[in-house]
């Protein structure tokens, strides 16, 4: 199993990510300038704030280099998971549906979070159970995307993961904490499942995550 | 060009830039000319107290400065302290007051900032920031806009730069309405590599200058805004408050460690307080060399004079020593990372910092008489008259006290606070700020690495001493219950102005007392910082000798200030002197409460602390440190998460006879608050070991969802009898604070 974890200039959560793919496989931290990215069964691209959140969260990431070669991918079904920021710059670069606006509480918010996985068919959460509980922490976490289309998403099975406190935790349309696309390869979320696998005794959740991924991954063969 | 390089700079210049007349004749003494304006305006920033500690210098000779696994200490830019083999641990704290007060989102941000920086000087990774934050009434608008603008900044730049913020302190006090506190703690780690120097070595090595580009933001700084007292027109000092950039603060911490990884700079200095002049002066001050800058190549955000250059205080700002045959492997990496190297210029032999500017010489100051020049002033010291006032003693129940004082603003929960800090990034987070107490990181050989950040009570300002070294105390107290024993030290000295008799006296008093608490736990002070004209017209602030600790934890225990099952036996351990004198409850009742200024025998404090953090490492017991509130409000504290508790005063008898007569021993004994208390919960048997190391008096056991605190032998009055549900909703009153 071979996972790249992208760096952005900016990114913070990337070693946590790898540390904690590489239980599960070989990690490579891809830099942003990098195009080639053979090999890779999955790429994850990590929270933090690339290029400082300047202008909108992700808005400039999705112009790195790495990304051409994301979207390329990402079209012939290469798994591609986007944490936090990962999210915003997978929405910005129009891998996924919505945008991600600033919390209800104008604020930066820290907690464990309880989440509904709604579609537990995708290779993101094919391991997980009815109801896991992960670290969210992010300021611009706030899902939107308009009426019909939400109820189109929902429809297709794309709202993946919902907060158990619904629109009260950060404002989110319907409480969606995190959506696929529709061929169900790319798949971006604002909690951190790299952030909730047992430290202090916390929550362990996210490894149910990473376990998908290679659940789904071994069963085809890795082609995605 | 302007001409402020070419012209002969007066007294009343010097007398503008903050320096005093006598230091004016000093200054053009040592120079051996009557310096240009350009010279003078480097003298005033690295003369200043902020950068020479001029007042303050002979006062930190008492504390002890040396330790077995000390490496660097006092003078560097930063302590670091050995951990284990080719690991070491870095940490500082500073403050940044003034520039909170007048604005408080960059100046909290900048703050920062600028001790992460400081850490990473000396070649750590940073792993943990803490802040101490201070305001007057929380009720006041002043307060609130200082209180949302500190939180959101140091957000702003703790979150965005990718260091966890675990823990800390807010307070508040009528006192800090005006000048308010905000006091950041760093703490980093080096693997595999000895500390960074920042000595500038070998003549003909080159100057490099790394990060943002040189702006008009932060000139004066250090001699302005953090050198003296702050005036009524706040609000015109924010150009001198710095702008802070976390991206290209993140950006320039990778470049710089991995410069340090791989070996490619011989030294490597920060740009903080006084920007490139202090920066350079310290590093030939340091190598016993000079500089020579060519103050042209700086880049710029927008035009500015040699003399702006010099003491521009822009953030996110490295300077290093390379040697000419690694330039070309430094400036590839910096462009790898998207960050600025500019070659400033080079090391030469001869110790002075030598400026030019376009081919001509515009200053040259020898670099002593920079840093060493300045006077070491002795300070006049005056006791305050004490007062003579009785104290009085608190009307009403225990039961009604208890919760009134669980959402009183120094003792509810700190959630609204620390839900906006990322407290997790990095992964190491064991215990975080929702533990109470101390925090514990996961160190890479399996330890723990437990920190905390402490101040003093409202007492410091007529006892500093006693106050002093019950903040070191009260500090090694939050490091045991997470099983660690302390390795060091490092203090924020927040005062007035120095030059009141009465404030000097505070201020060598409570230095006093930081040593006498460093020696009785038998850890070295590692480095600090000291910060003077805390005051408005309002008055002075009451004096804040600020702790900043970390402690190694030979296990990693996950505990919190929360009782962890039903069925533990619960006890107070400690050598614990409990007093409403300077308690929350004086605070809250608002009238003097009896008691006096009490600490225990230091000797036995530490054999309590040290048998603590043992048995917490080894036996898993449980522990909380008794602290602001007292055992009624830690008690209230450990319950409400969940598990009630059921306890009996009967035992306490002999405490509450030693605290007072009749009933102010009762008050005293549920809500005194003193040093090296614990509530400690386990088996039997373990409570039996504890009490070999310390005198131990048996409360009672957790378990159901009520706590029960029966007042046999006390009175119903001291009774309490309350579901889980209404503590935790007490303990919840400060959630509005921010609406």
């Amino acid at each position: 199993m071979r996972f790249g974890v992208v760096r952005f200039p900016g990114s913070c959560d990337e070693r946590d990510t790898a540390r904690a793919l590489s239980q599960f496989g070989e990690v490579r931290v891809l830099w942003h300038t990098e195009r080639d990215l053979e090999g890779l069964d999955a790429v994850v691209l990590p929270g933090g704030f690339s290029y400082g959140d300047y202008l909108r969260p992700g808005a400039l990431a999705r112009f790195a280099p790495v990304m051409e070669a994301v979207c390329a991918l990402a079209a012939d079904g290469l798994l591609v998971l986007g944490i936090c920021n990962g999210f915003q710059v997978l929405c910005e670069a129009g891998l996924l549906p919505g945008a991600l606006l600033l919390n209800a509480s104008r604020r930066f918010q820290c907690a464990e979070v309880e989440l509904e996985v709604e579609n537990r068919e995708l290779p993101f959460t094919c391991a997980c159970p009815e109801r896991i509980t992960l670290l969210a922490k992010h300021r611009c976490g706030r899902y939107y995307l308009p009426e019909d289309r939400l109820q189109e998403l929902q429809r297709q099975g794309r709202v993946v993961l919902r907060y158990a406190l619904g629109e009260r935790f950060n404002g989110s349309v319907v409480g969606v904490a995190g959506v696929a696309n529709e061929r169900g390869n790319v798949f971006g979320l604002m909690p951190h499942p790299e952030h909730s696998v047992g430290v202090g005794g916390r929550s362990a959740d996210g490894l149910f995550i990473f376990r998908s991924l290679v659940q789904a991954l071994e069963g085809n063969g890795g082609d995605g | 060009m302007a001409t402020a390089e070419r012209e002969r700079s007066t007294v009343a210049e010097a007398v503008a830039l903050g320096l005093t007349a006598e230091e004016f004749e000093r200054i053009c003494a040592l120079h051996g000319r009557v310096p240009n304006r350009l010279e003078l305006g480097i003298y005033s920033l690295l003369w200043s107290e902020h950068c020479s500690y001029k007042h303050s210098r002979r006062l930190l000779s008492l504390l002890p400065t040396i330790g077995e696994n000390l490496v660097a200490g006092v003078g560097e830019n930063a302590g670091v302290v050995r951990l284990g083999r080719d690991l070491y641990c870095a940490f500082k704290v500073e403050s940044h007051n003034h520039p909170s007060a007048v604005e408080p989102f960059e100046g909290a941000a900048t703050g920062v900032g600028g001790i992460l920086r400081d850490i990473v000087a000396v070649g750590a990774r940073p792993v943990a920031v803490l802040d101490l934050l201070r305001f007057g009434d929380p009720a006041s608008p002043r307060s609130r806009y200082l209180l949302d603008g500190a939180v959101r900044g140091i957000a702003h730049y703790g979150n965005s730069v990718g260091v966890p913020t675990v823990g800390g302190e807010l307070y508040f006090d009528p006192g800090y309405e005006q000048n308010c506190l905000v006091n950041v703690l760093a703490v980093g780690l080096i693997e595999g590599r000895p500390p960074a120097s920042s000595a500038a070595k070998g003549v003909g090595n080159l100057l490099y200058l790394f990060g943002a580009r040189t702006g008009r933001d932060g000139i004066g700084g250090a001699s302005v805004l953090a050198s003296a007292a702050l005036e009524e027109d706040g609000q015109s000092m924010r150009p001198s408050v710095q702008v802070s950039d976390p991206f290209e603060g993140n950006k320039l911490i990778d470049c710089l460690l991995d410069l340090l990884e791989q070996g490619l700079a011989v030294a490597v200095q920060d740009l903080g307080a006084a920007g490139l002049s202090s920066a350079c002066a310290e590093m030939a001050a340091k190598g016993g060399v000079g500089l020579a800058l060519e103050l042209d190549r700086v880049p710029l955000r927008e035009e500015l004079a040699p003399f702006e250059i010099m003491l521009s205080e822009s953030q996110e700002r490295f300077a290093a020593i390379v040697s000419p045959d690694k330039a070309p492997a430094v400036e590839a990496l910096c462009a790898r990372h998207e960050v600025l190297a500019t070659q400033l210029g080079e090391v030469i032999e001869e110790p002075v910092l030598l400026l030019r500017s376009h081919g001509e010489v515009v200053g040259e100051v020898p670099v002593g008489a920079l840093v060493e020049g300045a006077g070491r002033y002795r300070l006049k010291a005056r006791r305050p008259a004490a007062s003579s006032e009785q104290g009085a003693l608190p009307s009403g129940t225990a039961q009604e006290l208890v919760v009134r004082l669980l959402g009183s603003p120094n003792i509810a929960s700190r959630e609204p606070v620390f839900g906006q800090y990322d407290w997790a990034v990095q992964g190491r987070t064991v215990v975080g700020p929702a533990g109470g107490d101390g925090a514990l990181l996961a160190l890479p050989d399996g330890r723990g690495l437990a920190v905390t950040l402490d101040g003093p009570g409202p007492l410091a300002g007529e006892a500093p001493r006693e106050a002093a070294v019950a903040t070191v105390l009260e500090a090694a107290a939050n490091l045991a219950v997470r099983g660690a024993t302390p390795v060091g030290l490092t203090n924020n000295l927040n005062f007035a102005d120095p030059e009141q008799p009465e404030v000097a006296w505070q201020l060598a008093e409570a230095v006093r007392g930081l040593a006498e608490g460093c020696r009785a736990l038998g850890i070295p002070v590692v480095g600090g910082n000291v910060s003077l004209y805390n005051a408005s017209p309002a008055g002075p602030i009451p004096p804040t000798p600020v702790v900043g600790m970390v402690g190694v934890a030979k296990q990693l225990r996950p505990t919190a200030a929360a009782f962890p099952g039903p069925g533990l036996k619960l006890a107070l351990f400690g050598p614990f002197h409990p007093s409403l004198r300077g308690s929350e409850l004086e605070r809250l009742v608002g009238v003097r409460l009896a008691g006096g200024v009490e600490l225990p025998n230091l000797a036995r404090a530490r054999e309590a602390i040290e048998a603590v953090a043992e048995l917490v490492c080894s036996g898993g017991i449980f522990a909380h440190d008794l602290s602001r509130g007292g055992l009624a409000v830690a008690l209230a504290r450990c319950a409400a998460s969940g598990i009630g508790a059921t306890v009996s005063l009967s035992g306490l008898a002999d405490l509450a006879a030693q605290a007072g007569e009749g009933e102010l021993g009762w008050w005293s004994v549920l809500f005194g608050e003193g040093q090296t208390g614990f509530l400690v919960g386990g088996e039997p048997q373990q409570l039996e070991e504890l009490a070999c190391f310390g005198p131990l008096w048996p409360l009672g056991e957790t378990g159901g969802e009520r706590l029960v605190v029966a007042g046999e032998g006390a009175g119903e009055r001291f009774a309490v009898d309350l579901p889980i549900g209404e503590l935790a909703e007490a303990l919840g009153r400060l959630a509005g604070l921010f609406d």
